[in-house]
């Protein structure tokens, strides 16, 4: 009973404090985070009212624990629904941006509807939100199977769940309100950072608490990847974060880096979120459900080694080449772009492992269309990690930079390798979670491989296309010495390859849409009548923890 | 562990002995290729941090065997390309402007030089082509509100139009005739029926007949009685088919009613005598350049009443 009290008017106490702080509030947009925050801990308060197991209370014992013989999966349903909303979310914004600058009368003359704040709401959605959901839910799932033991501190797992997404809700709501502290991949303002600190700290927490209490003598290599991208990631917010709030009851904070230590600080930051988030996260996904769909052992042990070690040292020092020809000094320009450079290897080490392991089952590609959907997108996490190292040269990157090309990098990246590699992995992951045979429909896997395969190939052609010729236009220089171009001839000559990308857009969202039906179809217990495909099988019994036996100590 | 290894049938090769729900790892070695473009990166590396700026220091940094610097390399090629232009630049400002015509090869460089300087400056209101837009003149045509010889260009670019802190700005102020009630709205409706039959936009009518007189007493002052406007007070020509803000009746009335006073920023303090040359070349060429006026006054507003009919100078149309 004490315990309840203690939380029910700890919520209670947030909601008060939410309230106050909304009434004080110096603008609207801190008011209006104030009063999300005192509503999240009502709701909390109420769910927390409602669900207390008053019986077991009165017996005086705490609520009986969950059935210690099978995987704590909920908080792993959860982050699977959220990771396709959110994708819905993010992706559906992304094609409204991108016709926008087809056609800029859709930024319908408002603030709140203008590219540049739906921007980052594109930006944060399908990385944090689509993307961090799929690497928490994955992770959760991976860290109990791999080591043989539930989650640790199932209260914190939960926790982390819901506080991201508020963080998720904070973070969208103060873009179109205009709360942004203009860092690029990092623009919620320094409470919502305060925020995503506490929530971060509780996901390591779990993490790691369930690598220690772990029944298998050695820790798998997706838990270095996970471990990597938490640890890293939670080092690169807090310092890019750094920041004094002008007042305490405000939205507005200024950064403690000024001009070039500023930009350093931001691209450090901003190059390993790519680096530690969206290659190092999702590698540790293609390391569990790669290997587990194709039924065959992972290529290369030592490759794994040496090229995680190798990855994790070279690519926290590349993010100087964002900043290439700017007013940081030469020297870190070359370090920058050195360590890109060397880095290029250790990146394909994850493909080849992954595309390795096929070893023995490359009929799979034709038969499966799980694997069909991996296999792209090991290659494209191969073509970026080509693509990357080489515009960090400086001679390709003079070209490069600030051109559309850099889109089409990052979205070959995005929907070719986090996009796919995710989509596969809910594929899996959705009839084991729901206890269903099999997926409603393999055949509509793969109606959903070709629109993205159709829609990323549109997108990333038109963006080289596009990139190269506002980089040659711009430095076009005619017999007489002088710019050929205005800038307003750039931007016009642009318009037919940013309606292809729009059409990419479109075909890769019309396949994130088939997907949500699949789900939606497969959770509800329905199976689609068509001619049957490869199916990875799947043995229940094997899939539990390991329990009635004291953890095994960490492997000497 | 060691006990646990097995061959893998389908590869042949052992596996290392471990497995996590069902996962083995094979003990295949690290491809070769793999490896040594690997050790081939860190070579070039080495090389290239010894041969450029890389390693920081207490107070700088390694300057690198090549004496490389991306500001020294910036340097070179603004230095190169300044060398390559002084003498074009010096010829230019030293040139008399009603000269400027008579010398086709310095006009020429002067005309490539103002395209791209256009570019950069004058794009963003009169539009890539020159072709401006509603209240941003067009100058690839002959209707000049301030005269169309270099002179009278250059006058203009380098004071600009009704800039409020500088004396000697290009000005002239129409009356906003509706909003300070100089003029009741059916009289303005009659002005602007008579200012649609001088450009003939519509047919004469009784309105247009009112408004004629009406002309006579407001406007003729300023736009002449023929209503061909005046150059020296920047008065716009009324009989042709060009207006800045447009001659359907809306439009009228509007620049009627309110007056409409637009206004070009100076360059004179922005851009060196030279690139303002080139502007004025440029702009002469794009199809409305006049000829300087055979009566030399030395005085821009007096140089630009000359009459119709002048011959482009233009080469390049």
């Amino acid at each position: 009973m004490d315990t309840l009290l203690l939380r029910v008017g700890g919520w209670l106490a947030i909601v008060f404090f939410a309230f106050i702080a909304m009434v004080l509030a110096a603008d609207t947009g801190f008011a209006v985070h104030m009063a999300i925050i005192a509503m999240a801990a009502g709701i909390t308060l109420w769910v927390t009212i409602n669900k207390a197991d008053y019986a077991a209370i009165g017996r005086g014992i705490l609520k009986a624990p969950a059935d210690p013989g099978i995987y704590d999966d909920d908080p792993i349903r959860w982050g699977v629904i959220a990771t396709i909303f959110w994708g819905i979310a993010g992706m559906a914004v992304g094609l409204i941006i991108a016709l926008q600058l087809a056609f800029p009368v859709l930024n319908l003359n408002n603030e709140f509807t203008t590219f540049g704040r739906l921007r980052p709401l594109h930006t944060s959605a399908v990385i944090f939100a689509f993307g961090g959901n799929a690497l928490i839910a994955t992770s959760y799932y991976v860290v109990q199977r791999t080591c043989r033991a539930r989650l640790a501190f199932p209260g914190l797992a939960r926790f982390v769940f819901w506080g991201y997404q508020l963080f998720i809700v904070l973070a969208a709501t103060g873009y179109l309100m205009g709360v942004t502290q203009s860092k690029e991949y990092a623009e919620p303002e320094w409470y919502v950072d305060l925020w995503l600190t506490i929530v971060w700290l509780c996901y390591a927490a779990v993490f790691i608490g369930t690598v220690v209490r772990r029944s298998e003598p050695h820790i798998y290599v997706a838990n270095w990847f996970y471990l990597s991208f938490i640890l890293t990631i939670a080092m690169l917010h807090v310092v890019n974060g750094l920041s004094m709030p002008v007042s305490l009851l405000g939205s507005k904070s200024y950064a403690a880096f000024a001009g070039v230590q500023d930009a350093l600080t931001q691209w450090w930051y901003g190059h390993n979120a790519v680096g530690f988030f969206l290659t190092a996260g999702f590698l540790a996904m293609m390391y569990y459900f790669v290997p587990k769909q194709a039924e065959r052992p992972v290529y290369s042990y030592r490759l794994s080694i040496i090229h995680f070690w190798s990855l994790i040292f070279l690519y926290i020092w590349a993010g100087p080449h964002h900043l290439h020809y700017t007013a940081l000094p030469d020297w870190a320009q070359t370090l920058g772009m050195v360590f890109s450079v060397v880095l290029w290897m250790p990146s394909w080490g994850g493909m080849i492992n992954g595309l390795m392991t096929l070893n023995g089952a490359w009929d799979k590609i034709r038969t499966d269309p799980i694997i069909r959907m991996m296999v792209l997108a090991l290659a494209f996490y191969g073509m970026s990690t080509f693509e990357g190292p080489m515009m960090s040269i400086k001679a390709v990157n003079s070209l490069s930079h600030y051109t559309d090309w850099t889109v089409g990098h990052v979205h070959s990246g995005a929907l070719g390798w986090n996009g796919m590699i995710t989509f596969a992995c809910l594929y899996y992951l959705v009839p084991r979670l729901w206890g269903k045979e099999r997926l409603y429909s393999l055949r509509m896997v793969n109606w959903h491989f070709w629109l993205s395969t159709l829609g990323i190939v549109l997108y990333a052609a038109s963006m080289w296309v596009a990139g190269i010729m506002q980089g040659l236009m711009w430095r076009e220089y005619g017999d007489d010495g002088y710019l050929v171009y205005a800038f307003s001839e750039v931007v016009s000559a642009m318009l037919p390859m940013y309606l292809i990308r729009a059409a990419g857009g479109l075909l890769y969202l019309a396949g994130a849409l088939v997907l949500v039906y699949n789900v939606w179809m497969t959770i509800a217990g329905k199976q689609r009548e068509e001619k049957p495909m490869t199916e990875t099988p799947h043995n229940e019994d094997l899939d539990k923890p390991i329990v009635g036996k004291p953890a095994i100590a960490p492997a000497e | 562990m060691v006990d646990n290894k097995r061959i893998d049938e389908p590869t042949g090769t052992s596996t290392v002995g471990h497995e996590w729900d069902g996962i083995e790892e094979l003990d295949t070695p690290m491809p070769r290729w793999w490896l040594w473009t690997l050790y081939a990166t860190i070579v070039w590396a080495l090389v290239y941090v010894i041969l450029y700026p890389a390693w920081p220091m207490v107070n700088s940094a390694t300057e690198g065997v090549l004496g490389w610097s991306s500001r020294g390399d910036y340097e070179k090629a603004v230095a190169a390309r300044e060398t390559e232009l002084e003498p074009i630049r010096q010829a230019l400002v030293n040139t008399d402007i009603h000269d400027l015509p008579n010398n086709s090869a310095l006009l020429n460089e002067a005309i490539q030089g103002g395209r791209s300087a256009f570019k950069v400056h004058c794009v963003q209101c009169h539009g890539a082509g020159a072709a401006g837009s509603k209240g941003y003149p067009n100058l690839n045509d002959d209707e000049w509100l301030w005269g169309g010889d270099m002179e009278a260009i250059e006058y203009t670019l380098v004071h600009g139009i009704r800039n409020p802190d500088h004396a000697e700005t290009r000005f002239s102020q129409m009356p906003a005739f509706g909003r300070d009630g100089i003029l009741q709205p059916d009289e303005i409706q009659d002005l602007v029926s008579y200012v649609r039959v001088l450009s003939n936009r519509e047919k004469s009518s009784a309105s247009a007949t009112r408004g004629a007189a009406l002309f006579e007493i407001n406007c003729a002052v300023c736009h002449g009685s023929d209503a061909k406007g005046d150059r020296t007070q920047g008065a716009p020509n009324l009989t042709d088919a060009i207006n800045l803000y447009g001659l359907d009746r809306a439009s009228l009335t509007d620049t009627m009613t309110n007056s409409r006073n637009g206004v070009m920023p100076r360059w004179g303090h922005r851009l060196d005598a030279a690139t303002i040359r080139m502007l004025t070349a440029y702009v002469h060429s794009l199809g409305g350049g006049e000829a300087a006026p055979k009566l030399q006054e030395g005085s821009t507003e007096q140089a630009a009443t000359q009459a119709e009919g002048e011959t482009p100078v233009d080469e390049q149309s």
